[in-house]
């Protein structure tokens, strides 16, 4: 079975009047139908600019530009911008972070719902309209008819992000990206939204790219995770594989952080990565974690650090052996 | 809703009973009115005699409470130049001034939404500074002067416009661009600004992602959230047009009630200036009133308060 | 961030390279000069202004002389036009030249103090109105509506027939008139001024209510006031023309530029520069003042910008 998305080489940049942002940086990555992704980083690393540099909805500043970019076998890069437009919404799918500020104030909840569907299929009125009542029933919406009339400002945070993922669902997409989608809602609405998501992405069988900095959220939900840092990807691998025996020393780092059940022994330090992250405007040699990387010699600062793969699926960009890059004791991250 | 509307209707019934004093104040600044009626040279028994005929001598507020009341009942008096009802006057004329009024702000959304919406879509290309360029200089063009300017060019010099008079519609193209440019420049910023915050707003992304054709998210998303404060500030701009056309009638020769005004100030005919400054300011708050209601209908945020 | 000698502030960007930024008066002053229409309505204006300050020297007649021989000698560019009056003469023999460097004076005169009895009564209103809330901004706004309701020219025009035409009597009233915009605006600032945590920190220290006004909101609300001023003595400016073209301005024979296109109006059909001229140098006056007054909004706040 061919691949749902293949991302080889993946280019962003942001023109800025102080030079050009590299948000994006030869990003690579694959997802089966059915699969969880996970992109994982913070704030700034680049993984919003990815999604979007995939639906093709970057900012009027920023270009793309890419080795390899298929989606269900159609190569994204040489389609015209109609096509394009019609993928999006139709067969891939995004729900944003801020539920309070996505949907048109102007408008009823049936009509944007509706017009998710009508755009791209040649259906009655009608029969979009059942197709909302049954999708905000799937979201967990009661009395979904007489919501349909109702508007943005009328629902509270929560149920936004609920409609929002059921006009994701509208057209059956095979690809949801869901950037951030609990961000912005308080912590008990968090876990029902994510439970919302799994539940959904197995009944309809779709490939699900989570964006998310919440290292928790992956644990539960992912299949597979993409590490990224300063726009590159630096690891990737299965959930387990990755949490279990992180690689790169970033990502070693990001696990030392968070209290793990088991492990983490009470009144333990939690570790913290010293330093900042860099911006990446202007030239960009060597390893971008070098200032901050305990284990970094004078090579990290020469050569460009490529993806190296050890096994299928698994991979970190580091020049050092795994067995290096795992010469650290408990001190390090103080 | 409907306490949003009782609250802003009691607020204009206020300002038009404030205008309305002050309206009638205003003809009492300078002085004994009666004098002002009877003219210069009159003796003192004349002067008398008119300020009994017109009730001059009552105490200030019976008169006021007493033209008001006229008023809300439709007479507001006689002219005493004319020997006629004012409303007969005001309604003669009327017409004229809401025609030009109304063309006039046809005319200065119909040049400025598109230009604000193509700056908006292209902006910092050259639509995008001719658009501001023509705002800027509209806007430190005197009207009157434009409008003979207009006079020489169109009129006589090329013949094909008729100068004066308001008899043909073609006499109102002239005085309508003259009256209606100087707008153009607020609404075409005003459509600028709005689509251009609008356009970077997330739910135009959201809009972009649902994978809707660029027309579709331009007018039916974009335009719609754009337009509401234009609309607010269309009924004030009509306002100020029907209280300001004076200028435009006179240089025009059309005989609408700014004409009108002008003329009974300059012979002091009292009942018309107090009548016509309380008009003009009804108008206004009336066309604001509707312009909340219409605000308050395109905003689905502002309904259920 | 650290400082350099320039004043300019540096900032590590964690791999050991560094990024320059300049301190906000630098900024301004870069903007400023690279900002044409700023550039332009400031020589403009500056233009105007000396003009009007050394019309004695400048001007090469009088402007009231009045010398029916002469009269209606058409500009330089004309057949039968002299360089002894480069912009030719009016219907009284005066010379058109000297009247129009005369008419800097007024408009920039009238403008200016218009100007500023407007900002003086839009200022009290708004600031009282966005400083104290409640009952008072409730009452200022009523104010303002009802100032903006009553047809504000036709009020000032029968207030002038009534009680005279003189410039001050001008001035008077179209300065009680024009204030809306600055009370609308310095509501707005102060408003938002006044729920900022510096101010709420004042008041808790016990400062008092003119003491926070004049430290803490005007200053801030100075950029914002600057650039109100500079587009209201444009639009005062055109309201004198406006008075002074329908008669019930300045009198004559004070050369006022819209009293000047009054009085060619008579014989514009045949000699147009005696209304074009006027017209001219208004529409280049008001032009420099707008140019200005965005320019300055744009160079101190371009957040408002594309």
């Amino acid at each position: 079975m061919s691949k749902l998305l293949e991302v080889k080489g993946l280019h962003a940049d942001l023109r800025l009047p102080a030079g050009a942002l590299h948000a994006v940086r030869n990003v690579s990555f694959s997802m089966d139908q059915s699969e969880t992704l996970s992109l994982v980083g913070e704030s700034g690393c680049g993984k919003s600019m990815t999604a979007l540099a995939i639906m093709d909805l970057l900012p009027p500043r920023g270009i793309r530009w890419a080795d390899k970019l298929v989606f269900e076998d159609q190569d994204l890069l040489t389609i015209d911008a109609s096509t394009m437009a019609g993928i999006r919404g139709g067969r891939m799918a995004m729900i944003f972070q801020e539920p309070m500020t996505s949907l048109d104030p102007c408008y009823t909840i049936g009509n944007q719902l509706e017009e998710a569907i009508l755009e791209h299929q040649n259906i009655s009125a009608g029969q979009a309209r059942e197709r909302a009542v049954y999708l905000l029933g799937k979201v967990g919406i009661t009395a979904a008819a007489s919501r349909l009339k109702q508007y943005p400002h009328q629902l509270s945070g929560g149920l936004r992000q609920r409609v929002m993922i059921a006009m994701g669902l509208m057209c059956s997409p095979g690809l949801i990206i869901a950037d951030e989608p609990t961000t912005a809602l308080d912590v008990t609405i968090q876990a029902q939204i994510l439970a919302l998501l799994a539940s959904i992405q197995q009944e309809f069988k779709m490939g699900l790219l989570l964006i998310t900095h919440d290292l928790g959220v992956v644990a539960r939900m992912t299949d597979r995770l993409a590490v990224m840092y300063c726009g590159q990807v630096v690891e990737t691998g299965d959930v387990r594989q990755v949490f279990d025996q992180p690689l790169h020393p970033y990502t070693r780092g990001l696990m030392a952080c968070i209290p793990v059940p088991g492990k983490t022994r009470p009144g333990q330090k939690l570790g913290s990565i010293p330093g900042i992250v860099p911006t990446p405007i202007g030239d960009l040699s060597g390893c971008s974690f070098r200032n901050r990387c305990y284990a970094a010699g004078p090579q990290c600062a020469k050569e460009d650090v490529s993806l190296r793969e050890i096994s299928a699926g698994r991979a970190y960009r580091c020049l050092l052996s795994p067995e290096a890059c795992a010469v650290e004791t408990e001190g390090n991250w103080k | 809703m409907l306490i949003y509307a009782l609250k802003r209707l009691g607020v204009a019934v206020l300002v038009m009973f404030t205008v309305s004093l002050i309206s009638f104040m205003l003809t009492r600044v300078s002085g004994d009115p009666a004098i002002a009626l009877a003219g210069e040279g009159a003796s003192d028994e004349e002067i008398e005699f008119v300020r009994k005929q017109y009730g001059f001598d009552r105490p200030l507020f019976v008169q006021y409470v007493e033209w008001i009341g006229r008023a809300l009942k439709g007479d507001l008096g006689e002219s005493p130049y004319l020997n006629q009802p004012v409303t007969e006057m005001i309604r003669e004329r009327i017409g004229v001034t809401m025609t030009l009024g109304i063309c006039a702000l046809m005319f200065a959304i119909i040049l400025a939404i598109p230009l604000g919406i193509l700056a908006a879509i292209r902006p910092n290309t050259w639509i995008d500074r001719t658009a501001l360029t023509l705002s800027v200089l509209g806007q430190a063009m005197p009207s009157f002067w434009f409008g003979l300017i207009m006079i020489i060019f169109f009129g006589v010099m090329l013949r094909w416009l008729p100068i004066s008079g308001s008899d043909t519609p073609l006499h109102f193209v002239m005085p309508t661009i003259a009256l209606g440019y100087y707008a153009t420049p607020a609404f075409m910023r005003l459509t600028r600004s709005g689509m251009l915050e609008v356009l970077a707003s997330d739910h135009i992304r959201t809009a972009r992602a649902k994978g809707l054709r660029w027309g579709k998210i331009l007018f039916k998303h974009a335009l719609r959230n754009a337009i509401i404060p234009v609309v607010a500030l269309a009924a004030v701009q009509l306002g100020f047009m029907l209280g300001g056309s004076f200028i435009i009638e006179s240089v025009f020769a059309l005989h609408g009630i700014g004409y009108l005004a002008l003329v009974s100030i300059s012979r002091s005919d009292l009942p018309v200036v107090q009548a016509l400054v309380l008009l003009l300011a009804v108008i206004y708050v009336v066309l604001t009133f509707l312009g909340d209601i219409l605000n308050a209908f395109l905003d689905p945020r502002i309904r259920v308060r | 961030m650290t400082q350099t000698e320039n004043g300019s502030q540096t900032m590590d960007r964690g791999l050991g390279l560094e990024v320059v930024f300049p301190t906000p008066r630098q900024i301004m002053r870069r903007r400023m000069l690279h900002h044409k229409g700023f550039l332009f309505g400031a020589a403009v204006v500056i233009i105007i202004f000396f003009m009007a300050i050394l019309a004695p020297v400048l001007a090469p007649n009088d402007p009231y002389k009045q010398d029916l021989s002469l009269r209606m000698i058409p500009p330089i560019w004309q057949e039968k036009g002299t360089w002894e009056y480069p912009l030719g003469t009016d219907n009284l023999g005066r010379d058109y030249l000297s009247r129009l460097i005369y008419g800097c004076r007024i408009s920039l005169l009238i403008g200016f103090a218009c100007m500023l009895i407007a900002m003086f009564i839009g200022t009290v209103l708004g600031l009282s109105a966005g400083f104290f809330g409640g009952r008072v901004d409730m009452l200022v706004s009523f104010i303002i509506t009802v100032r903006l309701a009553l047809p504000a020219f036709l009020v000032a025009i029968a207030v002038v027939a009534l009680v005279g035409g003189s410039m001050q009597i001008v001035i008077l009233v179209l300065g009680c008139l024009i204030w809306d915009r600055f009370a609308v605006v310095l509501k707005a600032t102060s408003q938002q001024i006044r729920s900022m945590d510096y101010v709420a920190a004042a008041k808790a220290a016990g400062c008092s209510v003119f003491w926070i006004i004049s430290r803490e909101i005007l200053p801030n609300a100075l950029n914002n006031l600057v650039v109100v001023a500079t587009l209201e003595i444009g639009r005062a400016i055109l309201l004198e023309a406006a008075f002074s073209f329908l008669g019930m301005g300045v009198q004559p024979p004070i050369p006022s530029w819209g009293l000047m296109i009054a009085e060619g109006r008579e014989f514009m059909l045949f000699d147009p520069y005696l209304i074009v001229i006027p017209g001219v140098a208004l529409f280049t006056l008001v032009l420099g003042m707008n140019l200005l007054g965005d320019g300055l909004r744009d160079v101190t706040a371009p957040e408002g910008r594309s």
